[in-house]
């Protein structure tokens, strides 16, 4: 019985990062061939066999089809329209922040991601990706004393070749789905994470991805590999301008956890999401998957999703190692007409293995949320268990909730339980909150703070803040 | 009757009232005036308007005025809304108190209290200072600390749902208090906890109304009027004793009223 307008006011709030930075890049011609792929690899004097990893992935991309099992609608993606390297002009080699572009620091710094020396955050590590390169990475320096390897992933395949070679493609491999193998053959840039054996890294990591020119994809690459004992929590950030046409979004993120490692990677993803009508915002394609492979370990997914107009993402994770463990807690709100299909997959192979599911989706507007999900438990996860529990929470009349859970168990002496509900803000709950003197919006905001607090309660506390500040602010508007 | 409160202003004034929810009246022309120090009761069968009354006040919007007016300490108050009701002291005890989930109940006494506050020109509370201020409070309903973690009303029985209503009332320290069936539902000790809580809540300047089946709850807590209400309508109003004489006789015995009108 929620008036439609007034909830319509109160979710939709202005996008506050759609600036343009008006810069100079340098850009390849729009269209998608072998020669795209080779002038990439060029243009990053990398190594044969990435070459060759990229020319593969795209043979094995051209014989694929788009999926088209998730629950969404969207204009046919035209591949030969895209431009696949947009890079911001740059001195050649650049020794130390002070040389990067102002404009560019201007620019993080407006994203609340300051990057110089004097004013750069104090107890995070970031890099900046800016369409399709890393400009900067803060607290090498400090970082390295540990042993800790943190930067672009351009610069990991020139200076760390061996771990790239061994470990790219190790868990999302070239041709593991449509959009895994668009990101295999054409990523240009993303970030690079080694933690060595015994270290627990000193700072959080943080990748900050802006996406500024319309007509290129972004199309990054990240992987973290956390040795034996070592501990690392990685955070990710992403915002991109208002444009009214899609720019298309279709990362890869691997992670490699050994023998008592872990790895916590929490994603606050703000994409541009379109506007009222549903014109504009990005098109999010993200294949994101962690391995498990040494016992005791344990990998875990947060993800707070507001923004892109499609958001299809599935951050996953392969339990290889006896006693590993995957968790994956995650809050994605859609409005006006985005739509968002996201979930996890937890497979279980290795026995004792654990895995813990929490997913949160609030639909208002006439915007579509499906959480979609898999459990396996593999012939050999003897004493496995996994707990789900996904909860939908409809504001308005016109939203729509979905909640695909799929269970494939092999394996009899294992556990795997599941629980769902979904909730509607009631006029009822409204106005008793309202009739103890709280306004509206802080109400519908307690509400839906109250709804995903399983999930803040799991992210950094920097960032359960801000992404309590950040559905706050979607949230937040004039009440009419 | 003491003439106690005559030469000061009404806190609440409600004038020939007419209020309809989707086109179907419900309240045809209510007039009641409550006086700082009152406490007044209402009395009537189910469906006869108590609730809608209490929910127009305290600024429902589902309901729509359609003649007359609600007179807040001499200011018509149709246009504020329902948290402005409240913040300026108006308090509606619900009669079935909602479950919000997720919400603890701390913070939303918190930021309930807080909103008060700030409307009082008071000093808003920080979490510890707030925590001492609701322990005192906690005493008056005999409610125990553990009530604070949890989810607003979430699994609360009937009585600690009421409790929990007066509470919120010791907090605010509204100027008016609604009671909408405060009573029902509670066993006779429940019953004298929350009546005790409303006796040491209310003071010279509060108003109350009661509003209620029972004369259970009258013995507790005396009124200074009685009003019945019919289809919409106050029939009768008496004093004390008028809720003795409808538990004598019943309902149906009011019905003569009707027929006198």
């Amino acid at each position: 019985m929620v008036s439609e307008n007034l909830v319509k006011d109160v979710v939709s709030e202005p996008y506050k990062y759609g600036f343009v930075t008006d810069i100079e890049t340098e850009k390849i011609s729009k269209g998608l061939n072998e020669d795209t792929i080779r002038l990439i690899s060029e243009k990053k004097e990398e190594p044969q066999y990435l070459l060759n990893f990229r020319l593969n992935a795209f043979r094995k991309w051209q014989k694929m089809n788009e999926p088209n099992w998730a629950d969404l609608g969207y204009k046919k993606i035209d591949y030969q329209d895209i431009i696949y390297y947009s890079a911001p002009k740059q001195k050649e080699k650049i020794s130390s922040l002070d040389e990067v572009d102002p404009k560019l620091l201007e620019t993080f710094d407006k994203l609340g991601i300051p990057l110089t020396e004097q004013k750069k955050l104090t107890n995070v590590a970031v890099d900046a990706v800016f369409d399709s390169v890393s400009i900067a990475t803060t607290f090498r320096k400090e970082l390295a004393e540990h042993g800790v390897i943190f930067c672009s992933i351009s610069e990991a395949v020139k200076d760390h070749s061996d771990l790239i070679e061994k470990y790219l493609g190790s868990v999302v491999p070239a041709n593991d789905n449509y959009f895994a193998a668009l990101n295999s053959a054409v990523f240009s840039d993303g970030s690079f994470v080694y933690i060595p054996k015994g270290v627990k890294c000193p700072m959080d990591l943080s990748s900050y991805f802006r996406i500024n020119s319309g007509d290129s994809g972004q199309f990054e690459r990240t992987l973290i590999i956390a040795e034996e004992s070592s501990s690392v929590s990685y955070l990710e950030g992403c915002t991109a301008p208002m444009f009214d046409t899609n720019t298309l979004h279709a990362a890869v993120v691997e992670l490699i956890a050994l023998d008592d490692a872990s790895i916590k990677y929490s994603t606050v993803q703000n994409w541009y999401a379109g506007n009222e009508e549903g014109v504009g915002g990005i098109f999010n394609f993200v294949t994101k998957r962690g391995k498990c492979i040494g016992k005791r370990s344990k990998i875990s997914w947060s993800q707070v999703e507001t923004g892109s107009a499609i958001t299809w993402k599935y951050p996953s994770c392969i339990l290889l190692g006896e006693e590993s463990v995957g968790e994956f807690y995650s809050v994605a709100l859609t409005n006006n007409l985005q739509q968002a299909d996201t979930g996890t997959k937890m497979i279980h192979i290795g026995p004792r293995t654990k895995s813990t599911i929490v997913s949160k989706g609030i639909s208002a507007g006439n915007s579509i949320n499906s959480y979609r999900g898999l459990v396996k438990m593999g012939s050999k996860a003897f004493g496995s268990k996994n707990y789900s529990q996904c909860d939908s929470m409809l504001i308005g009349d016109q939203a729509a909730a979905n909640t695909f859970p799929y269970i494939q168990s092999q394996q009899p002496n294992s556990e795997v339980e599941h629980e769902a509900s979904t909730c509607k803000i009631s006029e009822d709950q409204l106005f008793y909150l309202q009739s103890r003197g709280i306004d509206f919006e802080e109400a519908v905001s307690m509400m839906v703070s109250g709804f995903c607090r399983d999930v803040f309660n799991q992210l950094p506390m920097e960032f359960a803040a801000e992404a309590d500040k950040l559905l706050a602010l979607k949230l937040e508007g004039s009440v009419g | 009757m003491q003439s106690k409160t005559k030469e000061l202003d009404p806190i609440l004034e409600v004038n020939n009232l007419f209020a309809s929810i989707e086109n179907l009246p419900i309240l045809k022309g209510v007039t009641i005036s409550v006086n700082p120090g009152e406490i007044h009761a209402i009395m009537g069968r189910n469906g006869c308007g108590k609730s809608t009354l209490s929910k127009i006040i305290a600024g429902h919007p589902s309901y729509k005025i359609t003649k007359g007016e609600i007179k807040f300490t001499g200011n018509d108050i149709h246009s504020l809304e329902p948290e402005e009701r409240a913040q300026s002291g108006i308090f509606l005890g619900f009669q079935y108190p909602i479950e919000i989930p997720g919400v603890s109940n701390l913070e939303f006494l918190r930021v309930a209290t807080n909103a008060r506050r700030k409307f009082l020109n008071k000093e808003e509370l920080d979490t510890f200072d707030f925590e001492d201020l609701v322990k005192e409070k906690l005493d008056l309903v005999k409610m125990d600390s553990a009530f604070l973690s949890r989810s607003v009303n979430q699994g609360f029985s009937g009585g600690e749902k009421k409790r929990n209503e007066i509470l919120q009332m010791a907090l605010l320290e509204p100027k008016i208090a609604i009671l909408d069936e405060t009573d029902s539902g509670l066993d006779i000790d429940a019953l004298r906890v929350v009546a005790s809580g409303i006796k040491k809540i209310s003071n010279e300047q509060t108003g109350i109304i009661l509003i209620t089946h029972y004369q259970r709850l009258l013995d507790e807590i005396q009124p200074d009027y009685v009003h019945v209400m019919s289809d919409g309508q106050i029939i009768k109003t008496g004093e004390s004793d008028l809720a003795l004489e409808l538990e004598k006789h019943g309902y149906e015995w009011t019905d003569n009223f009707i027929k006198e009108q």
